[in-house]
């Protein structure tokens, strides 16, 4: 049985290795198909609880356009979600799971969205500089080794880098304006700024899934390539703006070919990662009231398409 | 054209939309989420019609905006129902439905109408409201037929909701003037098609109509329900707090 498995073994890693993709229906690793439960549905869950922050813009959108924007900008996160759920359940877990482990908070989704939005440039900011760093990331796993998940995320990207120069038009337009709107787009640089750095996860040394993602295609770069690379294009966009990016250490380095940053507070991180982010909280209540609230309207769906199901096939007998 | 006509088109979908955005990401489920978004959307997207007309018809320089966002309570022309807020799924589905109703109908005479612009707005929007109101009334027969808690809900919902339908049908004097143009809808036309609709829908889903409609006071006249402030408050929030500024 073990020769089975290690002949098995071999032959899916010389398939990822040649470039092939896996298929739900493929043999494969039982870490290999945990680890992609677990990085598709933190996705999904990142999608769906990334809806917050920016919904609770909607409703006060400066302007008809920006509101349809940034309307149909979470409704894409919605999908997002859905598609990505979808990519989970070929690996053989359930909806009613996925959602269980998050709103039950033992599943992760991206710290980012435990900052709080709390002005118009917020919605600028999040699409610039956080729908920025998701993008990095997720190009990257348009090329990963499953299947499912490589093609959600190609439709993905298209719509994300469509969300991220929407959310560069804000920043765009409010450094174009009034001083107040110049003040704000500021201040929303320096509050997002660090924990988009964040987004790309610790540190090369400490980061324990690596190895085995890059083995496995899941990964391509490294975190800490991927965070160089995602400073080195958002400076020169931040000095379009002529905003000020919030680090004094923040300087080109010509001998390497890269910026140069300061530190990020990882104590930080670790605190926001653990559910003590600003928001972690509210968001999570927020998530388990929809539900809940929902609950009756779910069995009432379930409910009416069986009465439906019964009734076609007393018909047709 | 009548400016107020016109707002009083557009005013419906604006306050409706707002009440469905307030839903974004607070759904039962992510397909209904994702499908109230869609709605939204498309009434927000008939707004920006409307309201670019209006404001042409204002010259002056008046943009879409000044004209959604920058008017007093009492100048908003929203019928009573667009405000009502989303205390259950079943409010948010009943008002929905008997909006869309009414819309429907509504849209299906303004596509005829002398103004042609006006007629290519609701020609457009018709097969927008036609899903709208798909989805509405397969969801009021899912409440109404799936459990027994769905059933009372649905029926509760109705039962207060249907007091405000009366003023859909109220005719003001602006909607008497246009129609009489040839350029509005003609209310006495339209109701048929609403009553036998409900008719339908309320059978179907095993609800019962209830008694009335009474009118509580008339939005089309700006007499609001206390719900209106509130969303103004939000609504006019950015437009207000930063005063002449583009966004």
């Amino acid at each position: 049985m073990e020769l089975y498995n290690e002949k098995l073994e071999a032959e899916f890693q010389s398939k990822i290795d040649s470039g092939q993709n896996i298929e739900a229906k493929d043999w494969m690793p039982e870490k290999y198909r945990k680890t992609h439960i677990r990085q598709i549905s933190q996705h999904a869950h990142s999608e769906i609880i990334g809806m917050l922050p920016e919904g609770n813009w909607i409703t006060r959108a400066p302007s008809l356009k920006r509101k349809i924007t940034l309307l149909a900008k979470v409704q894409d996160e919605g999908g997002h979600g859905l598609y990505l759920y979808s990519a989970a359940e070929t690996l053989g877990i359930s909806r009613a799971e996925l959602n269980e482990q998050l709103n039950s908070g033992r599943a992760k989704y991206s710290s980012i969205f435990n900052y709080p939005a709390v002005t118009w440039a917020d919605m600028g900011a999040v699409g610039w500089l956080v729908d920025g760093a998701a993008i990095m990331n997720q190009v990257m796993l348009t090329r990963t080794s499953y299947g499912p998940y490589a093609r959600a995320m190609v439709r993905i990207c298209k719509e994300e880098s469509f969300h991220q120069r929407q959310g560069y038009e804000i920043m765009l337009t409010l450094s174009k304006g009034t001083e107040v709107q110049k003040r704000m787009a500021q201040d929303a640089l320096n509050r997002w700024w660090w924990p988009s750095l964040m987004m790309f996860g610790p540190r090369d040394e400490e980061s324990v899934h690596t190895e085995q993602a890059m083995k496995w295609k899941i990964k391509l770069k490294s975190n800490d390539e991927l965070r160089q690379q995602f400073v080195d294009q958002t400076v020169p966009q931040a000095e379009l703006l002529g905003l000020t990016i919030p680090d004094p250490k923040l300087k080109w380095n010509a001998e390497r070919g890269h910026y140069d940053f300061g530190d990020i507070d990882w104590e930080e991180f670790k605190r926001v990662v653990a559910g003590k982010g600003p928001c972690s909280y509210e968001r999570l209540k927020t998530r388990n009231e929809a539900w809940d609230k929902g609950a009756w309207v779910r069995e009432a769906a379930m409910a009416f398409a069986e009465k439906q199901q019964e009734k076609s096939l007393k018909e047709a007998s | 054209m009548n400016y107020q006509y016109l707002l009083l088109l557009a005013d419906n979908p604006l306050i409706l939309g707002h009440r469905l955005s307030e839903l974004c990401g607070h759904g039962p489920t992510l397909e209904t989420d994702i499908a109230l978004t869609n709605i939204a959307l498309d009434l927000f997207g008939q707004v920006r019609n409307y309201c670019q007309y209006a404001a042409e018809l204002h010259g002056e320089g008046k943009t879409e905006d000044q004209v959604a966002f920058l008017r007093y309570e009492h100048e908003y022309r929203n019928v009573l129902l667009t405000e009502q807020p989303n205390h259950d799924f079943a409010w948010v589905i009943g008002r929905q439905y008997l909006f869309d109703a009414y819309h429907l109908p509504l849209l299906t005479q303004l596509s005829d109408s002398k103004d042609s612009r006006l007629a290519g707005i609701a020609m457009k929007s018709i097969k927008e409201v036609r899903y709208h109101h798909r989805f509405s009334s397969e969801w009021v027969k899912r409440l109404g037929g799936g459990t027994e808690e769905s059933h009372q809900r649905m029926q509760a919902a109705m039962d207060q909701l249907w007091s405000y339908t009366g003023e859909l049908f109220l005719e003001t004097e602006d909607e008497k003037a246009m129609k009489e143009a040839g350029v509005g809808a003609d209310y006495g036309k339209m109701r048929p098609h609403f009553d036998a609709d409900v008719q339908q829908v309320f059978h179907e889903a095993g609800l019962v109509i209830p008694e009335g409609p009474w009118h509580r006071t008339i939005g089309k006249n700006g007499v609001h329900s206390e719900n209106l402030g509130y969303i103004l408050a939000d609504l006019q929030y950015m437009q207000r707090t930063y005063p002449n500024m583009e966004w």
